[in-house]
């Protein structure tokens, strides 16, 4: 039999019985369209930590001074102070793999300019602190070389500071601003960079020279953490074993030591992220999966049902001549045409779904080309799966009890 | 067993049903030869294993033992592929309950033989369906449904099913039984005139004027034939047609 015929003889019986053609295809439908809508949600994640990432600058490592072991009780990281500029230095002038490094200070301060007054974090940092970060200046400039010297009263501060202390698009160049009482000259405004994937926001920050925060406002040694960039994305990892080996030398710890310090890349924080958002994903497509196989359990319950009903029509077809392979395929391409219809239907439901998600929700969506492949095929597999059993029925049955079946 | 002049070739057909712990004997060593042309009624009480044997010999139906030969094929022997095949190509069968399609229309009832018929192309598909319904008279209802039909021009529908793909043997199974007099004679009518064109016909009917349209006449009793001759008298179903009473309606009424 002409294929041609089949799909017109399925055509034909389904457009007898829409209704319920139409509520078995709903449970493929809500089935796709939760599998595409999932996907394109986690996949929105992922993307969207990706980008935030490279924001923070992909290259860069840090080091954390580490946590203590304090009578088998740990600490956690940054517990204990143990980096110092000495270590900036050695790594400066030992590390093959990095292009710049600046020691971390930050206090978090109550900062007062006019009649306005904000709290945030002020960090002290090289100029290289602006390159590692991938942050650049707006307006104004970085401080100099000669401000780091001579421990100059100067900062750079980011949008959110200077709306909230100078008002919405002021000019916060030139102006003088007080950090725990101490003036500072604003040389610079950051450019806007937005929240990060943590969801803080990366302008609510004020940075000065290194030593004017270490020497004016902390008076300590001690860094709160040193940031270095390395050379290539593929020298991360080398910059990352030779940082540690060279403050294990600093720190003059023995090999039966623990390292005092912790080094870490953005990639590192990158990958824990998306690993997480790679098992939310999955989590989400998993459960979306079974409402898809819910579907194709409806599929075969009613195709069990329509081959139950059409007995007789099969007994007739199969007496003029239909052979057991014509009724198999027959039933099959029934089922297959409402996995198939539902399952295109579903994806175009699924798109649906993301767009409202990320416009209403504002969550970020990517509809991948896999994802819509992955679940068509999937419903269709579930179609010829479901289908199989009834149609196999169907066409083992004996022309003449299926003629006698009431 | 002289198979060559004969169509149907029966040899010691034997079909058991089980009951329980039961054998009920349905056909016992049936031996019959259908020549090419014949027009058989084939005759007998309830349960007398006529239809089980029309089953068999349609190809519907296995039997317990026995040999079929039908066209110089041995039926038995084919699979079930083949013996689609061969009541596709070679047999056309009538049943008592019509067995259309529901919400079908008449022309594509009569379509379903050749759309199992892989050298048969649209085109000379509607064209042979819609001569088939014509020769049975329903060419102007071709695009009705079987409910908006009489059981009589169902029953033509069927008739019209049955000979689309040209067989050489038409099996009816008491295909008068659902019918009033005069829908009966008509398909005696059109039965008769297949006949005279050279399609074999085997019927089974336990109306003995029905049988008498036939030229041959068997009867079965307790799964064996127990008679097999020629229709004296035969009965012309156009003549008889004519001679039937006319319903007057004003007559009814008055």
């Amino acid at each position: 039999m002409k294929l041609i015929n089949l799909l017109k003889i399925a055509y034909r019986s389904l457009s007898k019985n829409k209704l319920r053609v139409l509520l078995t295809m709903l449970g493929i439908i809500i089935g796709v369209a939760s599998v595409i809508a999932m996907l394109a949600i986690g996949q929105g994640s992922k993307e969207n930590i990706q980008t935030s990432m490279a924001s923070l600058g992909i290259n860069s490592v840090m080091i954390y001074p580490g946590s203590t072991n304090q009578g088998g009780v740990r600490m956690g990281a940054g517990s204990y102070s143990t980096l110092t500029l000495k270590d900036v230095d050695a790594i400066n002038s030992k590390c093959d793999y990095i292009t710049d490094v600046s020691p971390v200070v930050s206090k978090s301060s109550q900062v007062i300019a006019g009649n306005q007054n904000w709290h945030t974090n002020v960090v002290g940092g090289l100029n290289q602190y602006f390159k590692i970060r991938d942050l650049t200046v707006s307006v104004g400039s970085s401080f100099s070389a000669t401000d780091e010297h001579t421990a100059a009263k100067v900062c750079v501060i980011g949008q959110t500071v200077s709306t909230n202390l100078f008002g919405e698009n002021a000019n916060p160049v030139g102006k003088f601003i007080r950090i725990n009482s101490i003036p500072f000259k604003v040389v610079g405004l950051l450019a806007v960079k937005g929240q990060n994937t943590f969801g803080q926001d990366q302008d609510d920050i004020i940075i000065a020279p290194f030593s004017t925060v270490m020497k004016r406002m902390l008076s300590t040694l001690y860094l709160n953490s040193i940031l270095a960039s390395a050379k290539s994305e593929n020298d991360i990892d080398n910059a990352k074993s030779q940082i540690s080996t060279i403050i294990r030398i600093q720190h003059k710890l023995t090999p039966a030591d623990q390292d005092d310090f912790t080094v870490r890349s953005q990639a590192d924080i990158a990958k824990t992220f998306e690993s997480i958002s790679n098992v939310m994903t999955i989590l989400l497509a998993c459960i979306a999966s079974i409402s898809l196989l819910v579907g194709g359990i409806g599929i075969m319950n009613i195709m069990l049902v329509s081959v139950t009903e059409r007995t007789r029509e099969i007994g007739i077809r199969m007496a003029v001549g239909a052979k057991s392979r014509d009724v198999l395929f027959q039933f099959i391409i029934e089922s297959i045409f409402i996995s198939v219809l539902g399952g295109l239907i579903g994806i175009v439901l699924g798109i649906l779904i993301a767009f409202l998600v990320s416009y209403f929700g504002k969550w970020p969506v990517v509809i991948t080309g896999t994802s819509i492949l992955l679940s068509f095929l999937f419903s269709s597999v579930v179609g010829i799966f479901f289908g199989w059993y009834p149609a196999k029925k169907a066409s083992n049955l004996n022309p003449i009890d299926a003629l006698r079946f009431e | 067993m002289d198979i060559d002049n004969n169509l149907i070739c029966v040899k010691d057909l034997v079909k058991t049903y089980k009951m329980g712990d039961m054998q009920v004997f349905a056909l016992r060593n049936v031996t019959l030869n259908i020549e090419k042309g014949a027009f058989v009624a084939i005759m007998g009480p309830s349960g007398s294993g006529k239809s089980t044997f029309m089953n068999v010999i349609g190809c519907l139906d296995y039997p317990t033992s026995g040999e079929y030969y039908i066209d110089n094929e041995n039926v038995f022997k084919l699979n079930k592929d083949r013996l689609a095949e061969l009541r596709n190509k070679k047999i056309g069968f009538i049943f008592q309950s019509f067995n259309i399609l529901a919400r079908t229309s008449a022309i594509e009832n009569v379509e379903l033989p050749m759309l199992y018929n892989s050298g048969i192309d649209t085109k000379e598909r509607k064209e042979r369906a819609l001569a088939a319904l014509k020769s049975v008279g329903l060419a102007e209802r071709a695009f009705h449904m079987p409910n908006q039909l009489s059981g009589g021009q169902q029953q033509r529908v069927a008739i019209a099913r049955s000979l689309v793909n040209n067989p050489l043997v038409i099996m009816a199974d008491e295909p008068t039984g659902n019918l009033d007099t005069r829908s009966s004679y008509e398909i005696m009518e059109i039965f008769q005139k297949l006949n005279d064109k050279g399609i074999t016909i085997v019927m089974v009917t336990h109306e003995m004027d029905i049988a008498q349209f036939a030229r041959t006449n068997i009867l079965f009793r307790d799964g064996k034939i127990v008679s097999n001759s020629e229709v004296i008298d035969r009965k012309i179903a156009t003549d008889e047609i004519k001679n039937l009473p006319i319903l007057d309606v004003n007559e009814v009424l008055t």
